[in-house]
Protein backbone atom coordinates (compact mmCIF):
# COMPACT_ATOMS: atom_id res chain seq x y z
CA UNK A 1 0.00 0.00 0.00
CA UNK A 2 1.17 3.51 -0.95
CA UNK A 3 0.09 6.57 0.79
CA UNK A 4 0.57 10.03 -0.39
CA UNK A 5 2.46 12.17 1.57
CA UNK A 6 3.87 9.04 3.31
CA UNK A 7 2.49 9.13 6.80
CA UNK A 8 -0.63 6.91 6.89
CA UNK A 9 -2.03 8.71 9.66
CA UNK A 10 -2.63 11.76 8.03
CA UNK A 11 -4.90 9.81 5.59
CA UNK A 12 -6.79 8.45 8.71
CA UNK A 13 -7.01 12.17 9.93
CA UNK A 14 -7.61 13.72 6.40
CA UNK A 15 -10.70 11.33 5.96
CA UNK A 16 -12.08 12.65 9.15
CA UNK A 17 -12.24 16.41 7.95
CA UNK A 18 -14.90 17.82 5.84
CA UNK A 19 -14.46 20.58 3.33
CA UNK A 20 -13.99 24.43 4.86
CA UNK A 21 -13.43 23.12 8.04
CA UNK A 22 -11.71 25.57 10.84
CA UNK A 23 -8.29 22.71 11.62
CA UNK A 24 -5.60 23.14 13.96
CA UNK A 25 -2.29 21.31 13.47
CA UNK A 26 -0.44 20.84 17.03
CA UNK A 27 3.39 20.49 15.96
CA UNK A 28 2.31 20.60 11.96
CA UNK A 29 6.13 20.57 11.43
CA UNK A 30 6.59 22.17 8.08
CA UNK A 31 3.32 22.11 7.24
CA UNK A 32 3.04 18.95 4.83
CA UNK A 33 -0.64 17.62 6.54
CA UNK A 34 -2.07 21.47 5.87
CA UNK A 35 -1.15 21.72 3.06
CA UNK A 36 -2.43 18.63 2.02
CA UNK A 37 -5.98 19.42 3.54
CA UNK A 38 -6.17 22.85 2.19
CA UNK A 39 -5.54 21.69 -0.99
CA UNK A 40 -7.44 18.51 -0.92
CA UNK A 41 -10.18 19.74 1.31
CA UNK A 42 -10.70 23.12 1.30
CA UNK A 43 -9.88 23.58 4.98
CA UNK A 44 -9.00 26.76 6.90
CA UNK A 45 -5.54 25.94 8.48
CA UNK A 46 -3.09 27.21 11.57
CA UNK A 47 -0.01 25.36 12.42
CA UNK A 48 1.67 25.35 15.97
CA UNK A 49 5.56 24.62 15.53
CA UNK A 50 8.26 25.08 17.89
CA UNK A 51 11.17 24.39 15.69
CA UNK A 52 12.81 27.55 13.55
CA UNK A 53 13.65 25.82 10.65
CA UNK A 54 9.93 24.44 10.03
CA UNK A 55 8.02 27.56 10.93
CA UNK A 56 10.56 29.06 8.14
CA UNK A 57 9.24 25.78 5.95
CA UNK A 58 5.79 26.18 6.95
CA UNK A 59 6.01 30.06 6.15
CA UNK A 60 7.62 29.05 2.69
CA UNK A 61 4.95 26.63 2.09
CA UNK A 62 2.31 29.19 2.58
CA UNK A 63 0.98 28.19 5.78
CA UNK A 64 -0.91 29.71 8.87
CA UNK A 65 2.27 29.08 11.64
CA UNK A 66 2.43 30.36 14.47
CA UNK A 67 5.63 29.24 16.21
CA UNK A 68 4.85 28.43 19.89
CA UNK A 69 5.52 25.80 22.64
CA UNK A 70 2.60 23.51 23.09
CA UNK A 71 3.96 22.89 26.58
CA UNK A 72 2.68 26.61 27.42
CA UNK A 73 -0.92 25.83 26.19
CA UNK A 74 -2.62 27.10 23.17
CA UNK A 75 -3.22 30.68 24.74
CA UNK A 76 -3.67 32.55 21.41
CA UNK A 77 -6.60 30.37 20.48
CA UNK A 78 -9.71 31.59 21.31
CA UNK A 79 -12.44 28.68 22.93
CA UNK A 80 -13.82 26.51 20.14
CA UNK A 81 -12.13 28.27 17.31
CA UNK A 82 -11.77 24.91 15.32
CA UNK A 83 -13.38 21.94 14.11
CA UNK A 84 -10.96 19.89 14.66
CA UNK A 85 -7.44 20.36 16.47
CA UNK A 86 -4.79 17.60 15.03
CA UNK A 87 -1.82 15.97 17.39
CA UNK A 88 0.09 13.67 15.54
CA UNK A 89 2.58 11.92 16.91
CA UNK A 90 3.65 14.31 19.19
CA UNK A 91 1.27 13.21 22.58
CA UNK A 92 4.28 11.12 23.67
CA UNK A 93 6.80 14.08 23.11
CA UNK A 94 4.07 16.54 25.70
CA UNK A 95 4.94 16.43 29.34
CA UNK A 96 1.74 17.64 30.02
CA UNK A 97 -0.38 15.19 28.95
CA UNK A 98 -4.08 16.17 30.81
CA UNK A 99 -3.16 19.74 30.05
CA UNK A 100 -2.73 19.36 26.46
CA UNK A 101 -5.91 17.46 26.05
CA UNK A 102 -8.02 19.94 27.83
CA UNK A 103 -6.84 22.89 25.52
CA UNK A 104 -7.08 20.83 22.62
CA UNK A 105 -10.60 20.04 23.53
CA UNK A 106 -11.15 23.95 24.96
CA UNK A 107 -9.93 25.39 21.11
CA UNK A 108 -11.56 22.62 19.17
CA UNK A 109 -14.60 21.07 18.84
CA UNK A 110 -12.67 17.46 17.83
CA UNK A 111 -9.63 16.07 18.95
CA UNK A 112 -7.84 14.00 16.84
CA UNK A 113 -4.54 12.65 18.33
CA UNK A 114 -2.23 9.73 17.05
CA UNK A 115 0.45 7.93 19.00
CA UNK A 116 2.79 5.39 18.00
CA UNK A 117 1.78 1.85 20.45
CA UNK A 118 4.29 1.12 22.83
CA UNK A 119 2.55 -2.35 22.94
CA UNK A 120 2.86 -3.22 19.81
CA UNK A 121 4.32 -6.88 19.48
CA UNK A 122 7.21 -6.20 18.01
CA UNK A 123 7.98 -3.47 20.81
CA UNK A 124 7.05 -5.95 23.02
CA UNK A 125 9.63 -8.57 21.71
CA UNK A 126 12.39 -5.94 21.65
CA UNK A 127 12.11 -5.30 25.54
CA UNK A 128 11.72 -8.80 26.16
CA UNK A 129 15.01 -9.37 23.84
CA UNK A 130 16.14 -6.72 26.39
CA UNK A 131 16.37 -3.47 24.25
CA UNK A 132 14.11 -0.57 23.52
CA UNK A 133 12.10 -0.85 20.97
CA UNK A 134 13.12 1.31 17.20
CA UNK A 135 10.41 0.58 14.62
CA UNK A 136 8.66 3.05 11.51
CA UNK A 137 6.44 4.35 14.68
CA UNK A 138 9.26 4.64 17.05
CA UNK A 139 12.11 5.40 15.39
CA UNK A 140 14.57 6.73 17.82
CA UNK A 141 17.14 5.31 20.39
CA UNK A 142 16.73 5.91 23.45
CA UNK A 143 19.30 8.69 24.45
CA UNK A 144 18.25 10.70 21.61
CA UNK A 145 14.12 10.40 21.87
CA UNK A 146 12.18 13.34 21.64
CA UNK A 147 9.54 10.71 23.43
CA UNK A 148 9.00 12.02 27.65
CA UNK A 149 5.70 9.00 27.70
CA UNK A 150 5.33 5.73 26.77
CA UNK A 151 1.71 4.02 26.50
CA UNK A 152 -0.94 1.78 24.77
CA UNK A 153 -3.84 2.16 23.07
CA UNK A 154 -5.17 0.30 26.73
CA UNK A 155 -3.35 3.12 28.55
CA UNK A 156 -4.65 6.17 26.40
CA UNK A 157 -8.58 4.96 26.53
CA UNK A 158 -8.09 4.49 30.56
CA UNK A 159 -7.18 8.12 30.44
CA UNK A 160 -9.53 9.20 28.36
CA UNK A 161 -12.31 7.53 30.46
CA UNK A 162 -10.62 8.85 33.64
CA UNK A 163 -10.93 12.57 31.79
CA UNK A 164 -14.43 12.15 30.37
CA UNK A 165 -13.26 12.22 26.94
CA UNK A 166 -15.33 10.50 24.62
CA UNK A 167 -13.68 8.37 21.74
CA UNK A 168 -15.70 8.89 18.60
CA UNK A 169 -13.64 7.18 16.34
CA UNK A 170 -10.07 5.27 16.60
CA UNK A 171 -8.17 3.78 13.66
CA UNK A 172 -5.83 1.70 14.24
CA UNK A 173 -2.56 0.57 11.55
CA UNK A 174 0.32 -1.61 11.37
CA UNK A 175 3.98 -0.67 10.30
CA UNK A 176 2.99 -0.73 7.02
CA UNK A 177 -0.23 1.73 7.19
CA UNK A 178 -2.60 -0.83 7.14
CA UNK A 179 -5.50 -1.00 9.15
CA UNK A 180 -5.60 -3.43 11.66
CA UNK A 181 -8.70 -4.50 13.37
CA UNK A 182 -8.15 -7.33 15.72
CA UNK A 183 -6.30 -7.37 18.38
CA UNK A 184 -5.43 -3.81 18.05
CA UNK A 185 -3.07 -3.43 21.58
CA UNK A 186 -0.99 -6.27 20.02
CA UNK A 187 -0.99 -5.35 16.36
CA UNK A 188 -1.35 -1.73 15.56
CA UNK A 189 1.83 0.08 15.77
CA UNK A 190 0.22 3.47 15.30
CA UNK A 191 -3.27 4.89 16.62
CA UNK A 192 -5.23 7.32 15.22
CA UNK A 193 -8.15 8.92 17.66
CA UNK A 194 -10.78 11.29 17.65
CA UNK A 195 -11.95 12.88 20.71
CA UNK A 196 -15.00 15.08 22.02
CA UNK A 197 -16.19 15.60 25.58
CA UNK A 198 -19.63 16.18 26.42
CA UNK A 199 -20.50 20.15 26.85
CA UNK B 1 22.91 37.80 3.79
CA UNK B 2 23.23 37.21 0.37
CA UNK B 3 22.27 39.87 -1.91
CA UNK B 4 23.53 43.58 -3.17
CA UNK B 5 22.78 47.18 -1.39
CA UNK B 6 20.97 49.01 -3.91
CA UNK B 7 23.65 51.16 -4.13
CA UNK B 8 23.61 55.13 -4.99
CA UNK B 9 20.11 56.81 -3.92
CA UNK B 10 18.84 60.53 -3.59
CA UNK B 11 16.05 61.46 -1.45
CA UNK B 12 13.03 63.01 -2.90
CA UNK B 13 10.37 65.74 -1.53
CA UNK B 14 6.83 66.03 -2.05
CA UNK B 15 4.93 69.23 -0.83
CA UNK B 16 0.99 69.16 0.07
CA UNK B 17 -1.01 72.02 0.00
CA UNK B 18 -3.92 70.13 1.73
CA UNK B 19 -4.50 70.63 5.23
CA UNK B 20 -4.16 67.56 7.54
CA UNK B 21 -6.08 67.31 10.29
CA UNK B 22 -4.82 65.73 13.34
CA UNK B 23 -5.63 63.75 15.94
CA UNK B 24 -4.46 66.09 18.80
CA UNK B 25 -7.31 68.66 16.66
CA UNK B 26 -4.24 70.42 15.27
CA UNK B 27 -4.14 71.27 11.99
CA UNK B 28 -0.87 71.52 9.60
CA UNK B 29 -2.27 73.71 6.53
CA UNK B 30 0.60 72.63 4.35
CA UNK B 31 3.70 69.81 5.01
CA UNK B 32 6.49 68.42 2.85
CA UNK B 33 7.21 64.73 3.09
CA UNK B 34 11.12 63.52 2.10
CA UNK B 35 10.73 60.10 0.85
CA UNK B 36 13.13 57.39 -0.87
CA UNK B 37 11.98 54.52 -3.52
CA UNK B 38 13.70 52.09 -4.88
CA UNK B 39 13.51 49.25 -7.55
CA UNK B 40 10.63 49.89 -10.09
CA UNK B 41 6.66 50.41 -9.49
CA UNK B 42 5.73 47.78 -11.79
CA UNK B 43 2.54 48.33 -14.86
CA UNK B 44 -0.27 47.49 -12.10
CA UNK B 45 1.66 49.17 -9.59
CA UNK B 46 0.78 46.45 -7.64
CA UNK B 47 4.74 45.52 -6.22
CA UNK B 48 4.86 48.57 -3.98
CA UNK B 49 6.17 48.02 0.17
CA UNK B 50 5.96 50.76 2.54
CA UNK B 51 8.80 50.80 5.57
CA UNK B 52 7.87 53.02 7.73
CA UNK B 53 10.35 53.64 10.54
CA UNK B 54 10.67 53.88 14.19
CA UNK B 55 11.21 56.23 17.04
CA UNK B 56 14.67 57.60 16.11
CA UNK B 57 14.45 56.86 11.96
CA UNK B 58 13.75 58.47 8.55
CA UNK B 59 13.46 57.80 5.11
CA UNK B 60 17.10 57.24 4.33
CA UNK B 61 16.43 52.88 4.60
CA UNK B 62 18.42 51.67 2.04
CA UNK B 63 21.94 52.53 0.23
CA UNK B 64 23.83 55.44 0.23
CA UNK B 65 24.07 59.01 -0.88
CA UNK B 66 26.92 59.22 -3.62
CA UNK B 67 28.66 62.08 -2.17
CA UNK B 68 28.20 60.48 1.26
CA UNK B 69 29.36 56.79 0.94
CA UNK B 70 29.22 56.18 4.48
CA UNK B 71 25.74 57.41 4.82
CA UNK B 72 24.44 53.78 4.71
CA UNK B 73 20.40 53.52 4.85
CA UNK B 74 19.19 52.39 8.65
CA UNK B 75 17.77 48.90 7.21
CA UNK B 76 19.80 48.76 3.84
CA UNK B 77 21.11 44.85 5.21
CA UNK B 78 17.40 44.03 4.61
CA UNK B 79 16.50 45.54 0.75
CA UNK B 80 18.58 45.29 -2.37
CA UNK B 81 18.48 42.50 -4.93
CA UNK B 82 18.15 39.40 -3.88
CA UNK B 83 17.37 40.59 -0.57
CA UNK B 84 14.37 40.13 1.50
CA UNK B 85 12.80 43.47 -0.18
CA UNK B 86 13.93 42.23 -3.21
CA UNK B 87 14.31 44.93 -5.49
CA UNK B 88 14.60 43.04 -8.27
CA UNK B 89 10.83 42.36 -7.55
CA UNK B 90 9.17 45.20 -5.66
CA UNK B 91 9.13 48.73 -5.15
CA UNK B 92 10.57 50.41 -1.55
CA UNK B 93 9.33 53.51 -0.26
CA UNK B 94 10.34 54.99 2.75
CA UNK B 95 9.78 58.19 4.39
CA UNK B 96 10.45 60.86 7.57
CA UNK B 97 7.28 61.04 9.48
CA UNK B 98 5.77 64.35 10.28
CA UNK B 99 7.24 65.58 13.07
CA UNK B 100 10.60 64.00 11.81
CA UNK B 101 14.13 66.23 11.56
CA UNK B 102 15.25 64.92 8.70
CA UNK B 103 13.67 66.86 6.08
CA UNK B 104 9.78 66.33 6.70
CA UNK B 105 7.83 69.03 8.39
CA UNK B 106 8.49 69.06 11.77
CA UNK B 107 8.80 71.53 14.92
CA UNK B 108 12.34 72.50 13.75
CA UNK B 109 10.78 73.71 10.09
CA UNK B 110 9.62 77.01 9.83
CA UNK B 111 6.02 77.76 9.98
CA UNK B 112 4.83 79.80 7.36
CA UNK B 113 2.51 81.71 9.73
CA UNK B 114 5.60 82.85 11.53
CA UNK B 115 8.48 82.64 9.98
CA UNK B 116 10.31 81.31 12.31
CA UNK B 117 10.23 77.21 13.58
CA UNK B 118 7.09 75.77 14.64
CA UNK B 119 8.86 74.59 17.75
CA UNK B 120 6.39 74.23 20.82
CA UNK B 121 3.76 75.13 18.58
CA UNK B 122 4.17 72.30 16.31
CA UNK B 123 0.48 70.12 16.53
CA UNK B 124 0.83 66.82 18.51
CA UNK B 125 0.64 63.89 15.98
CA UNK B 126 -0.50 60.68 15.97
CA UNK B 127 0.90 57.30 14.61
CA UNK B 128 -3.25 57.40 12.81
CA UNK B 129 -1.88 60.84 11.28
CA UNK B 130 1.31 59.53 9.87
CA UNK B 131 -0.65 56.95 7.98
CA UNK B 132 -2.77 59.51 6.51
CA UNK B 133 -0.14 61.36 5.92
CA UNK B 134 1.59 58.23 4.10
CA UNK B 135 -1.97 57.84 2.05
CA UNK B 136 -1.26 61.04 0.26
CA UNK B 137 1.80 60.43 -0.31
CA UNK B 138 0.66 56.89 -1.89
CA UNK B 139 -1.75 58.81 -3.59
CA UNK B 140 0.90 60.68 -5.27
CA UNK B 141 3.32 57.57 -6.28
CA UNK B 142 -0.27 56.23 -7.92
CA UNK B 143 0.01 53.19 -5.32
CA UNK B 144 -3.44 52.24 -4.64
CA UNK B 145 -2.71 49.13 -2.40
CA UNK B 146 0.28 48.09 -0.58
CA UNK B 147 1.69 44.53 -1.22
CA UNK B 148 2.94 45.41 1.79
CA UNK B 149 3.29 47.69 4.66
CA UNK B 150 6.07 47.06 7.43
CA UNK B 151 7.93 48.08 10.22
CA UNK B 152 10.03 47.47 13.40
CA UNK B 153 8.68 48.66 16.58
CA UNK B 154 7.05 52.10 16.17
CA UNK B 155 7.34 51.58 12.45
CA UNK B 156 5.61 48.08 13.07
CA UNK B 157 2.96 49.93 14.42
CA UNK B 158 2.13 52.12 11.44
CA UNK B 159 1.72 48.96 9.57
CA UNK B 160 -0.92 48.06 12.34
CA UNK B 161 -2.84 50.94 12.00
CA UNK B 162 -2.67 51.29 8.07
CA UNK B 163 -4.26 47.66 8.02
CA UNK B 164 -7.09 49.11 10.28
CA UNK B 165 -7.41 52.80 8.36
CA UNK B 166 -7.21 51.86 4.89
CA UNK B 167 -7.90 48.03 5.23
CA UNK B 168 -8.47 48.39 1.03
CA UNK B 169 -5.02 49.51 0.86
CA UNK B 170 -2.38 46.98 2.51
CA UNK B 171 -2.62 43.42 1.09
CA UNK B 172 0.06 42.35 3.41
CA UNK B 173 0.97 44.14 7.49
CA UNK B 174 4.24 42.87 8.62
CA UNK B 175 4.64 43.43 12.05
CA UNK B 176 7.88 42.87 13.81
CA UNK B 177 8.89 43.73 17.74
CA UNK B 178 5.93 45.99 18.07
CA UNK B 179 3.02 46.24 20.73
CA UNK B 180 -0.80 46.72 20.21
CA UNK B 181 -0.42 49.75 22.86
CA UNK B 182 2.45 50.51 25.38
CA UNK B 183 2.51 49.16 29.08
CA UNK B 184 2.56 51.53 31.94
CA UNK B 185 5.93 50.41 32.55
CA UNK B 186 7.04 51.72 29.05
CA UNK B 187 4.80 54.76 29.13
CA UNK B 188 6.97 55.12 32.34
CA UNK B 189 10.56 55.25 30.52
CA UNK B 190 8.83 57.51 27.92
CA UNK B 191 8.32 59.61 30.38
CA UNK B 192 11.69 60.02 32.32
CA UNK B 193 12.86 60.75 28.40
CA UNK B 194 10.72 63.13 28.41
CA UNK B 195 11.22 65.00 31.66
CA UNK B 196 14.97 64.84 30.80
CA UNK B 197 14.29 67.09 27.45
CA UNK B 198 11.75 69.06 29.33
CA UNK B 199 13.49 69.83 32.63
CA UNK B 200 17.02 70.82 30.77
CA UNK B 201 17.27 74.77 31.21
CA UNK B 202 18.45 74.94 26.96
CA UNK B 203 14.68 73.94 26.40
CA UNK B 204 13.14 77.11 26.58
CA UNK B 205 9.74 76.06 26.18
CA UNK B 206 10.69 74.14 23.45
CA UNK B 207 11.38 77.32 21.48
CA UNK B 208 15.25 76.84 22.00
CA UNK B 209 15.68 77.60 17.89
CA UNK B 210 14.93 81.17 19.01
CA UNK B 211 17.97 81.24 21.52
CA UNK B 212 20.15 79.34 19.23
CA UNK B 213 20.97 76.69 21.67
CA UNK B 214 19.55 73.14 22.14
CA UNK B 215 18.98 70.66 25.31
CA UNK B 216 21.60 68.40 24.42
CA UNK B 217 22.14 67.50 28.25
CA UNK B 218 18.15 66.05 28.27
CA UNK B 219 18.56 64.87 25.01
CA UNK B 220 21.52 62.55 25.49
CA UNK B 221 20.13 61.43 28.73
CA UNK B 222 16.95 60.39 27.02
CA UNK B 223 18.52 58.58 24.42
CA UNK B 224 20.48 56.84 27.05
CA UNK B 225 17.81 55.71 29.19
CA UNK B 226 15.90 54.61 25.40
CA UNK B 227 19.14 53.01 24.21
CA UNK B 228 19.55 50.36 27.13
CA UNK B 229 15.28 49.54 27.12
CA UNK B 230 16.50 48.70 23.47
CA UNK B 231 19.05 46.59 24.61
CA UNK B 232 19.65 42.86 26.37
CA UNK B 233 20.96 42.25 29.91
CA UNK B 234 23.23 39.44 28.21
CA UNK B 235 24.00 41.37 25.60
CA UNK B 236 24.89 44.09 27.73
CA UNK B 237 26.93 41.62 29.60
CA UNK B 238 28.50 40.26 26.98
CA UNK B 239 29.52 43.23 25.08
CA UNK B 240 31.03 45.22 28.23
CA UNK B 241 30.45 43.42 31.50
CA UNK B 242 32.60 45.24 34.65
CA UNK B 243 35.31 45.95 32.14
CA UNK B 244 36.95 49.47 33.42
CA UNK B 245 38.44 51.76 31.34
CA UNK B 246 41.46 51.80 33.06
CA UNK B 247 42.02 48.64 35.37
CA UNK B 248 41.41 49.91 38.84
CA UNK B 249 38.56 51.93 40.17
CA UNK B 250 38.96 56.28 40.63
CA UNK B 251 36.40 56.35 42.93
CA UNK B 252 34.82 59.23 40.80
CA UNK B 253 32.41 59.97 39.19
CA UNK B 254 33.70 60.27 35.87
CA UNK B 255 33.90 57.20 32.90
CA UNK B 256 35.14 54.17 34.56
CA UNK B 257 32.64 51.17 33.42
CA UNK B 258 33.03 50.72 29.38
CA UNK B 259 28.73 50.33 29.88
CA UNK B 260 29.41 54.41 30.91
CA UNK B 261 31.37 55.29 28.32
CA UNK B 262 29.18 53.60 25.58
CA UNK B 263 26.15 55.02 26.76
CA UNK B 264 27.35 58.57 27.16
CA UNK B 265 29.04 58.29 23.47
CA UNK B 266 25.45 56.92 22.08
CA UNK B 267 23.81 59.71 23.78
CA UNK B 268 26.63 62.42 22.45
CA UNK B 269 26.12 61.46 19.41
CA UNK B 270 22.28 60.96 18.91
CA UNK B 271 22.48 64.29 20.70
CA UNK B 272 24.13 65.88 17.81
CA UNK B 273 21.52 65.34 14.96
CA UNK B 274 18.48 64.75 16.55
CA UNK B 275 15.87 67.42 17.38
CA UNK B 276 14.36 67.30 20.83
CA UNK B 277 11.03 68.13 19.98
CA UNK B 278 10.78 65.38 17.47
CA UNK B 279 12.14 63.47 20.05
CA UNK B 280 9.20 64.44 22.59
CA UNK B 281 6.58 64.21 19.73
CA UNK B 282 7.78 60.34 18.57
CA UNK B 283 7.70 59.30 22.59
CA UNK B 284 4.31 60.67 22.90
CA UNK B 285 2.88 58.95 19.90
CA UNK B 286 3.89 56.03 21.37
CA UNK B 287 2.60 56.42 24.37
CA UNK B 288 -0.78 56.91 22.64
CA UNK B 289 -0.80 54.61 19.98
CA UNK B 290 -3.85 51.91 21.04
CA UNK B 291 -6.06 51.45 18.01
CA UNK B 292 -8.21 49.38 20.09
CA UNK B 293 -9.65 52.68 22.06
CA UNK B 294 -11.79 52.54 19.42
CA UNK B 295 -13.43 49.62 20.07
CA UNK B 296 -13.58 49.81 23.87
CA UNK B 297 -10.32 48.08 24.24
CA UNK B 298 -11.55 45.15 22.31
CA UNK B 299 -8.44 44.51 19.92
CA UNK B 300 -10.40 41.39 18.19
CA UNK B 301 -13.45 43.76 16.99
CA UNK B 302 -10.75 46.46 16.04
CA UNK B 303 -8.64 44.37 13.96
CA UNK B 304 -11.57 42.72 12.04
CA UNK B 305 -11.86 45.79 10.25
CA UNK B 306 -8.85 44.86 8.84
CA UNK B 307 -8.37 42.75 5.36
CA UNK B 308 -4.68 42.20 5.25
CA UNK B 309 -2.63 38.76 5.30
CA UNK B 310 -0.27 39.37 8.55
CA UNK B 311 3.30 38.50 9.56
CA UNK B 312 4.41 39.02 13.62
CA UNK B 313 7.48 38.52 14.63
CA UNK B 314 9.21 38.91 18.05
CA UNK B 315 12.06 38.77 19.85
CA UNK B 316 13.05 36.37 22.54
CA UNK B 317 15.32 38.84 23.96
CA UNK B 318 12.94 42.10 24.04
CA UNK B 319 12.23 43.16 27.09
CA UNK B 320 10.65 46.32 25.76
CA UNK B 321 8.18 44.98 23.42
CA UNK B 322 8.26 41.24 24.89
CA UNK B 323 6.89 38.40 22.48
CA UNK B 324 3.94 38.01 24.94
CA UNK B 325 2.60 41.41 23.67
CA UNK B 326 3.14 40.69 19.48
CA UNK B 327 1.22 37.70 20.74
CA UNK B 328 -1.82 39.69 21.96
CA UNK B 329 -1.86 40.81 18.28
CA UNK B 330 -1.77 37.37 17.32
CA UNK B 331 -4.67 36.05 19.33
CA UNK B 332 -6.96 38.92 17.97
CA UNK B 333 -6.29 38.88 14.56
CA UNK B 334 -6.59 34.76 15.00
CA UNK B 335 -9.60 35.41 16.66
CA UNK B 336 -10.94 37.55 14.04
CA UNK B 337 -10.12 35.10 11.28
CA UNK B 338 -6.93 36.53 9.28
CA UNK B 339 -4.40 35.01 8.03
CA UNK B 340 -1.95 35.16 10.31
CA UNK B 341 2.14 33.62 10.57
CA UNK B 342 3.87 34.48 14.03
CA UNK B 343 7.85 33.95 14.16
CA UNK B 344 9.59 34.32 17.49
CA UNK B 345 13.08 35.03 16.64
CA UNK B 346 15.47 33.67 19.46
CA UNK B 347 18.19 36.93 18.40
CA UNK B 348 20.25 38.20 21.58
CA UNK B 349 20.08 42.10 20.72
CA UNK B 350 17.23 42.78 22.79
CA UNK B 351 14.86 45.41 21.37
CA UNK B 352 17.35 46.30 18.26
CA UNK B 353 17.34 42.65 16.84
CA UNK B 354 15.04 44.11 14.51
CA UNK B 355 17.40 45.70 13.10
CA UNK B 356 20.30 42.89 12.74
CA UNK B 357 21.31 40.72 9.79
CA UNK B 358 20.05 37.23 10.73
CA UNK B 359 19.81 34.41 8.38
CA UNK B 360 16.93 32.86 10.24
CA UNK B 361 15.17 36.12 10.83
CA UNK B 362 15.62 37.35 7.61
CA UNK B 363 14.78 34.25 6.02
CA UNK B 364 11.42 34.04 7.63
CA UNK B 365 10.82 37.81 6.13
CA UNK B 366 12.28 36.57 2.81
CA UNK B 367 9.83 33.47 2.58
CA UNK B 368 6.70 34.90 3.72
CA UNK B 369 7.14 38.24 0.97
CA UNK B 370 7.97 35.18 -1.92
CA UNK B 371 4.27 34.16 -1.38
CA UNK B 372 3.21 37.24 -2.05
CA UNK B 373 1.42 37.60 -5.25
CA UNK B 374 1.97 40.67 -7.24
Amino acid sequence: MTHTLGRPDFEVIAGWVAPGDRVLDLGCGDGTLLKHLIETRGVNGVGVEIDDANVLSAIANGINIIQGNLENGLEVFADQAFDHVVLSRTLQTVRHTEGILREMLRVGREAVVSFPNFAYWKNLRSVLDGRMPVSEDLPYQWYDSPNVRFFTLLDFEALCERMGLIIRERSVLDEEGNPVTDEVNFLGSLAVYRLTQQR
Amino acid sequence: MPGQSVGAVEAQRAHFEQPLHLRSGGVLPAYDLVYETYGTLNAAKSNAILVCHALSGHHHVAGHYADQPDNIGWWDNIVGPGRPLDTDRFFIVGLNNLGGCHGSTGPSSINPATGQPWGADFPMVAVNDWVHAQARLADRLGIDSWAAVMGGSLGGMQALRWSITFPERVRNAIVIAAAPKLSAQNIAFNDVARQAILTDPDFHGGNYYAYNTRPLRGLRLARMLGHITYLSDDQMGEKFGRELRNSAFSFGFGVEFEVESYLRYQGDKFAGYFDANTYLLMTKALDYFDPSREDDGDLKATMARSQANFLIASFTTDWRFTPARSKEIVAALLASGRNVSYAEIDLNFGHDSFLMDDAHYHGVVDAYLRNIKL
